[in-house]
């Protein structure tokens, strides 16, 4: 199994690659902190994995994402899974008064993370199989006071994935969106973190591994997020507006 | 941003201690330092944590910060070769199994949980079933990075002469944070243990079975129903075991089973479903007495298999004791301790029951020390149970013995002084402004 993770220093992703590691995967890890890649890396070979690379580049800056896929593919020999899992979470106040961290925000998480989807997508398309997992979130269900920037992003991605699972449908490579409720990772370590409903990032990780295998176009980590957002999607507007949620 | 959020989420195991923290959880080692400025900044001082199992005051620091090290569970390095594993602190012995079974090695000292970290394990000096055999999990600590308030940081091992590597191994985690471990390992044929128990009808018989078994048996310890009295005062079942030597190299995976999920009301646990239990306990390890070969999992971590077990004892939560005390008058303290218990009519579901070998620990403040060391757990009846320990408190004291910070949640500062002459040299070593509720408490 050759796997790429796109955002490798994330909690959600190094606990998905503990899993791939486990199963003796060969692993292409990428983001943009040497260091922490590396100390990655190692703890994955302990655990398992047949081999481990890393690449330093800022996704978020690429500008031919074709070009760069194809010699992480060539490093790798070949893909199987893809995983993209970078994203930032901003600062929403900020956002509402700067233009330039909206924009952060909406480049990082949404134009840039589309550009490899499509990039991906394509890729998969033509050999006709494989799997890629996007790292979506509750947020994009439906737009909140406290974080619906980031939330606008999560939700164009969810429906870039959408689309694409409809052009892949009947043939066989696979495209799912993974939308993890509130996780216990360092992108939350400034939030309080109060009440039953946070997941850690080895729960998420289950969903995300088994994702690439079967089920989607998408999938709630935990579970229960699917009926929970069902309910908060068609809450009307007048009593949704009046929660403190 | 603050990166500490106020939490009154952390608890003691015991939880009988709760309290309000300003909690942090990195998740890289490079944070750690900016971590450390941050929470002494205004004047509070700091505490690394680990998976909270200790069940008294030595992981809470009311009032102040702590650092959640569970986030840090990396491995550094691993060479099954050479058999010794790097990683950092915050990684649980459970998940160490994990990797190193399948190459047919195993922790050299474990804890009766396997979810406890490293770092918790080293600050605690850990002991294990093979006290006797192998010493404590310090003396097998071939090196450790250690970060200071300061932000120095140290790379200590068994060769520094400083003695802040003695300090910190059993330092209960007042000389800085311990960023990373390594270990040495040892070699197993299988991942099965050929485990044998043998019931026994009195104290005689328990140190009758101690001395055949130390030598054969690798891992030694018994159960005791601290509820009997009379002729039948400190009659129990004798465990031993051994690594098989031929068998699978699986290891056991991920997590807990099923999970208490709420307080038990205080009434459950009463004298009466005590002695219920114990008896019950006693008649089934009498039934199965004999050699069977199992997974390591129930044998070294039978209560691994309820999660937040420690619920069990209800909202008020529970005292564990234990002490230990020199051979030459184990016999009598341990007798005099089950009489105690005996009268006061407070049992304990968990009566433990061991010889500590002589194999010292390079730690000032290890707790093991040879002789025979005894682990009670106590539902928290407030005075009640507190006069209880005290009694054990006065018998330990005479007989010279000590008491394990790590599991008591009240010791007297006195007994503590007395348990540990070293603590001033030790005291010398902690860091001025790292510190826990058992150190202010000890009025240090
Ligand atoms: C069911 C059960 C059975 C047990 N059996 C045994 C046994 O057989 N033998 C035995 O010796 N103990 C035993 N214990 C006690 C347990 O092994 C210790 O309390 C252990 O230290 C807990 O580790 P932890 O990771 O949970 O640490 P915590 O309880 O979170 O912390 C323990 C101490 O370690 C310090 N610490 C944690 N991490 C670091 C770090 N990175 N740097 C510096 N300091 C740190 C903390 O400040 C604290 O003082 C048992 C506990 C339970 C619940």
């Amino acid at each position: 199994m050759r796997v790429i993770i796109l955002g490798a220093t994330s909690g959600i992703a190094e606990a998905t690659a503990r899993l791939y590691a486990k199963e003796g995967a060969d692993l292409l890890l990428v983001g943009r902190q040497a260091e922490r890649l590396a100390a990655i890396a190692t703890d994955l070979k302990a655990r398992g994995a047949i081999s481990t690379q890393v690449a330093v580049t800022d996704l978020a800056a690429t500008t031919d994402a074709r070009q760069e896929l194809a010699g992480f593919i060539e490093r790798l020999g070949g893909v199987d899974h893809v995983l993209i899992a970078y994203g930032i979470l901003g600062d929403q106040d900020q956002a509402w008064a700067d233009p330039a961290e909206a924009a952060r925000i909406l480049t990082v998480n949404f134009n840039s993370a589309a550009a490899w989807i499509l990039a991906i997508a394509d890729r998969l398309e033509r050999k006709g199989r494989g799997s890629l997992v996007v790292l979506g979130s509750v947020a994009g269900d439906r737009g909140r006071r406290a974080n619906f920037v980031y939330g606008a992003a999560k939700a164009g991605l969810a429906t870039l994935v959408e689309g694409v699972a409809h052009r892949f449908a009947g043939k066989g490579p696979r495209i799912v969106v993974v939308k993890p409720g509130p996780t216990v990772t360092a992108m939350t370590a400034g939030m309080v973190r109060k009440g039953p409903l946070w997941a850690s990032a080895e729960q998420v990780a289950l969903v995300v591994r088994r994702a690439a295998d079967r089920g989607g176009p998408v999938a709630y980590a935990p579970w229960f997020w699917r009926y929970i957002m069902l309910i908060i999607r068609f809450l009307p507007a007048p009593i949704f507006n009046r929660l403190e949620i | 941003m603050s990166r500490f959020q106020e939490t009154d989420s952390i608890l003691s195991w015991g939880r009988v201690v709760r309290a309000s923290h300003m909690a942090a959880r990195p998740a890289w080692r490079d944070e750690l330092p900016g971590l450390l400025t941050e929470a002494t900044s205004d004047g509070r001082s700091v505490l690394a944590l680990g998976l909270g199992r200790s069940y008294g005051e030595t992981g809470l620091n009311p009032g102040g910060a702590v650092i959640d090290m569970t986030g840090l569970d990396r491995i550094i390095a691993f060479d099954p070769e050479s058999r010794i594993l790097r990683a950092e602190a915050g990684l649980s012995l459970g998940a160490i199994l994990e990797v190193i079974v399948p190459h047919g090695l195993f922790l050299p000292v474990t804890p009766g949980t396997r979810f406890v970290t490293l770092g918790g394990a080293v600050a605690n000096d850990v002991h294990g079933k093979n006290h006797h055999a192998h010493g404590t999990l310090g003396r097998w600590v071939r090196g450790l990075g250690l970060l200071r308030s300061d932000g120095t940081r140290h790379l200590l091992g068994p060769d520094d002469t400083t003695g802040l590597f003695a300090a910190t191994i059993g330092g209960l985690g007042l000389t800085g944070l311990i960023e990373w471990v390594e270990i040495e390992l040892i070699q197993i044929a299988s991942a099965m243990i050929d485990a044998e128990t043998v019931p026994f009808e009195g104290l005689d018989g328990f140190f009758e079975l101690a001395s055949e078994s130390s030598e054969a048996f690798d891992y030694t310890v018994s159960w005791i129903d601290c509820l009997a009295s009379g002729p039948s005062l400190g009659r129990g079942l004798f465990s031993r075991g051994r690594h098989s030597p031929a068998g699978p190299l699986r290891a056991a995976m991920g997590a807990p089973g099923p999970s208490m999920p709420i307080d038990l009301p205080g009434f459950v646990l009463n004298a009466a479903s005590i002695r219920a239990f114990n008896a019950l306990y006693l008649w089934n390890g009498r039934r199965r007495s004999g050699t069977s070969r199992m997974p390591y999992t129930p044998f070294f971590y039978p209560l691994d298999a309820i999660g937040n077990w420690n619920r069990m004892y209800g909202r008020r939560g529970m005292y564990q004791y234990q002490s230990v005390v020199p051979l030459a008058v184990a016999a009598d303290a341990t007798r005099a301790m089950l009489q105690a218990i005996a009268e006061a009519g407070q049992g304990s579901f968990l009566a433990v029951l061991k010889t500590f070998g002589d194999k010292a620990s390079p730690g000032l403040m290890s707790f093991p020390q040879p002789g025979t060391t005894l682990a009670l757990d106590f539902p928290n009846r407030g005075d009640e149970t507190l006069r209880l320990l005290a009694r054990l408190d006065s018998i330990v004291a005479e007989a010279g013995g000590r008491l394990y910070p790590a599991k008591d949640g009240r010791i007297p500062p006195a007994l503590f002084r007395s348990g540990y002459p070293d603590w001033e040299r030790f005291a010398a070593h902690v860091d001025p402004h790292v510190s826990s509720l058992f150190w202010r408490r000890m009025g240090a």
